[in-house]
């Protein structure tokens, strides 16, 4: 009986060093992505932001209704032409797919500052600079800065833009912002 | 049946010798001594309290101990960022003068491994600071050394909590000495490559309410002129 004792320690132990060892800690849950893949012109990927319901977060000086509610957001002079947004971030099929957070700032040093950062928690993250100036159409074009992960070898173009909503339903979304990437291998580029 | 009890209880017991082997391993202990402090070149930090009720925002899936700040703040509790977590907060810099603002979007990282030590977080920085400029820092964060040093023992305690003072840093990577990689977006950060580390200063941790009493750094290197960030391993 005391061999089948040390047998079963010897079982145990090796049961959880495999069971740490092949069963994943953590394995985030991946919706589909929907990339349209152009001829020698890298993909191009669609997300979007619904307008209210997406927003975490909107930090600006002197608003009556922040959001959310209770948030303090600092009057300090340095933050007077600063606006910071979080967002949950949908894919093509209206799926919430990761969060994102824009900044739009003005400051004498560094200019005018539009930026993002998409951040899906299965693929990666995308660090964005926009330009200020709209272009026709009211996009907002910028490039893709950094990445990491899945985003990391890729370079390219990012436009934003505002669509109202048309419906006139009254539980619709008042409109969203749409982010379109277009993307491709840096190893492509290079070629 | 007695052989099936004996081997049943001799499987217990090797499940929890091999979880203490784990927990004691001195091969997976952290290490304190932050990568950068042997650098020659110059750095700047930024300082922020990481207890929630101290940030601006602070998200989760809304079911985790650290319970979502304010209140009515939306909650991440969609699949594929359950596991993720956001923090809006103010910046100060070494002098504890507000110099910005800090967002971090943190996911739990598919590259955890507890055989190995390795509680992984997958997080990145967007940072702006007013008259210098703007950041992002990409860095895979390692927990278990507060895990083990920390969160454990506030377990183990009666009280349901723990008191002490524990510093370490939590980036790991994804450079090559287990630095964070630092890009400069604008201002006098315009096209910065450099590296960082972020490390926890722990005085007080309650298993009801996550951090009670808790300081983050942010160091970040600025390197001379000619000289470049750590190779990617």
């Amino acid at each position: 009986m005391f061999k089948t004792f040390i047998a079963g320690i010897l079982l145990g132990i090796a049961a959880a060093a495999a069971a740490l060892y092949f069963v994943p800690v953590v394995d985030q849950f991946r919706e589909h992505s929907f990339i349209v893949v152009h001829a020698n012109q890298g993909n191009t990927e669609s997300f979007h932001v619904n307008v209210p319901m997406d927003r975490i977060m909107v930090g600006a000086p002197a608003q009556n209704n922040p959001i959310p509610a209770g948030l303090d957001w600092p009057d300090d002079e340095q933050f007077a032409d600063t606006r910071a947004e979080l967002f949950k971030l949908r894919n093509g099929k209206d799926a919430v797919v990761g969060i994102a957070s824009r900044i739009s700032a003005s400051d004498d040093d560094s200019g005018d500052i539009i930026e993002w950062v998409l951040h899906l928690p299965a693929r990666g993250s995308a660090y964005i600079g926009m330009r200020p100036e709209a272009a026709q159409g009211g996009h907002r074009m910028g490039e893709l800065k950094s990445g990491t992960r899945e985003f990391a070898a890729l370079r390219g173009q990012v436009s934003e833009r505002w669509v109202a909503d048309q419906s006139g339903s009254d539980s619709a979304a008042a409109g969203r912002i749409e982010i379109l990437t277009a993307f491709v291998g840096t190893e492509v580029e290079s070629e | 049946m007695k052989y099936l009890i004996s081997l049943l209880v001799g499987m217990l017991v090797g499940v929890a010798a091999f979880l203490a082997l784990l927990y004691y391993n001195p091969l997976t202990s952290h290490n304190k001594l932050s990568p950068l402090s042997v650098t020659d070149n110059d750095l700047f930090t930024l300082n922020y309290s990481a207890v929630a009720a101290d940030s601006l925002i602070y998200t989760n899936d809304g079911e985790s101990r650290v319970a979502p700040y304010p209140a009515k703040v939306l909650q991440l509790w969609e699949r594929p960022i359950r596991r993720s977590s956001i923090v809006a907060t103010l910046l100060s810099d070494s002098r504890n003068q507000l110099v910005g603002l800090g967002i971090k979007l943190s996911s739990d990282s598919e590259s955890t491994k507890p055989l190995n030590g390795e509680l992984n977080m997958d997080s990145v920085w967007h940072i702006y600071l007013p008259g210098q400029g703007s950041l992002f820092i990409e860095q895979q964060e390692n927990y278990w050394g507060y895990l083990r040093d920390i969160v454990i023992p506030a377990y183990w305690s009666s009280g349901d909590n723990w008191r002490g003072i524990w510093n370490g840093h939590i980036t790991s990577g994804p450079g090559a000495l287990g630095t964070s990689k630092v890009i400069g977006g604008s201002g006098r950060f315009g096209g910065l490559v450099t590296d960082g580390v972020e490390s926890l200063a722990a005085k007080a941790f309650s298993v009801e309410h996550g951090p009670v009493a808790m300081t983050a750094e942010v160091m970040i290197e600025l390197p001379r002129l000619g000289s470049e960030a750590s190779p990617d391993p």
